[in-house]
């Protein structure tokens, strides 16, 4: 990248008070998150509910850092998407593992 | 978003095939960070999913919690195997230490979104303000994980009796403290194996981003950006820290919650 000028001052913006309202409260949100997830662990019974709701949960997380933190939203629609796109077989993946990691549990015991 | 960039688009001088401009509208350093993380992404992946799939191989335990004991026939309860806090010994404290260790790298992910933010507005002061505090996060974070592994390491006061095939090929009956890659007072050998191999790469990852993070904040305390015109350096380095975050929010999920 080209850099225009070497001045060893750049120009000061202020602080856009919107702007980092909005980290605090992604930050709040990812907070929220995380206890429900930790009252939810000492609540509800232990199986295939809880754990589906855990990851849930947890790309719901996930989303937010990715978005808000990162900024994947601001980034143009080809970039989005070939950062996106390839995680959705990730899901996949978890689905398949998941249930092969069952069914051996059948097959040992 | 590079915002101080001025090669956006078509160059005038070479056209659009001529080289210099940016694909995606996304400086190379930001674009090549993203598609390391993607990579980076897909080794967590294998990681986490396979834990996933070999703790579902194995049953359960099942048991009332006030009497679990560790035993390699059954996968252990996390609440159960993590529920010790620094300084109050033989205190039952289930995933509070790691609750808090949650809070610190969430907490340091905020403050490295400052910085970036600080960093668009070409804020020096601000960006050394909030570089520092991260860094203190992924410090003290790592601070807690080289206690937490220390104490899985060594155990609890009463250790379990396992029986289990040892270094020598013998099957023997013992109790046994702590865990290693043989055997574990926990669980199965699995669980500590890869207690060990992703947590151990978390933290790896953790502490290459510390470094990071002082590399940049130093920069930008010199004034190193402020020459170059700009604080992408700082965008950088944060898509990095928060992936180190994403990842650990899945760690905690399937680890110590699941």
């Amino acid at each position: 990248m080209e850099i225009q000028d070497s001045k060893s001052t750049l120009q000061v913006i202020p602080r856009n008070n919107e702007k980092i309202k909005k980290i605090w409260k992604t930050a709040g949100i990812l907070l929220a998150i995380t206890v429900a997830e930790f009252v939810m662990a000492f609540t509800m019974e232990r199986g295939l509910l809880l754990y589906a709701l855990f990851i849930i949960l947890t790309i719901w997380k996930a989303k937010y850092i990715m978005m808000e933190f990162m900024h994947l939203g601001d980034e143009v629609k080809p970039l989005f998407y070939s950062i996106i796109v390839p995680l959705i077989f990730l899901v996949w993946l978890l689905i398949a593992l998941a249930k092969e990691g069952t069914d051996i549990f059948m097959m040992r015991w | 978003m590079s915002a101080h960039s001025t090669a956006i688009g078509v160059s005038s001088k070479r056209g659009t095939w001529g080289g210099g401009n940016e694909p995606l509208k996304a400086s190379y350093g930001k674009l090549m960070m993203w598609f390391f993380l993607l990579s980076d992404i897909f080794t967590f992946a294998a990681f986490l999913i396979s834990y996933l799939s070999i703790r579902l191989s194995y049953p359960a335990y099942n048991g009332p919690l006030d009497s679990f004991v560790g035993s390699n026939e059954y996968w252990p309860v996390p609440e159960l195997v993590f529920e010790a806090v620094p300084f109050l010994h033989g205190f039952h404290a289930p995933l509070v230490f790691v609750g808090i260790m949650t809070f610190i790298l969430i907490s340091s992910s905020v403050t490295m979104v400052l910085a970036v933010e600080a960093g668009h507005r070409n804020d020096r002061n601000d960006v050394v303000k909030w570089m520092l505090w991260t860094m203190v996060g992924g410090i003290t974070f790592l601070s807690c994980q080289a206690w937490e592994w220390n104490h899985f390491i060594h155990g609890t006061d009463t250790g379990s009796i396992m029986t289990y095939i040892n270094s020598l090929s013998r099957e023997v009956t013992e109790t046994v403290f702590g865990a290693n890659l043989v055997v574990n007072e926990y669980g199965p050998p699995a669980f500590a194996q890869l207690f060990f191999f992703i947590t151990g790469f978390h933290g790896f990852h953790v502490t290459i981003g510390v470094v990071l993070l002082f590399l940049a904040f130093y920069q930008a305390a010199v004034g190193v950006y402020d020459r170059r015109g700009h604080y992408e350096m700082i965008e950088k380095i944060g898509l990095y820290w928060h992936f180190v975050d994403l990842v650990w929010v899945f760690v905690f999920t399937l680890f110590y919650l699941i």
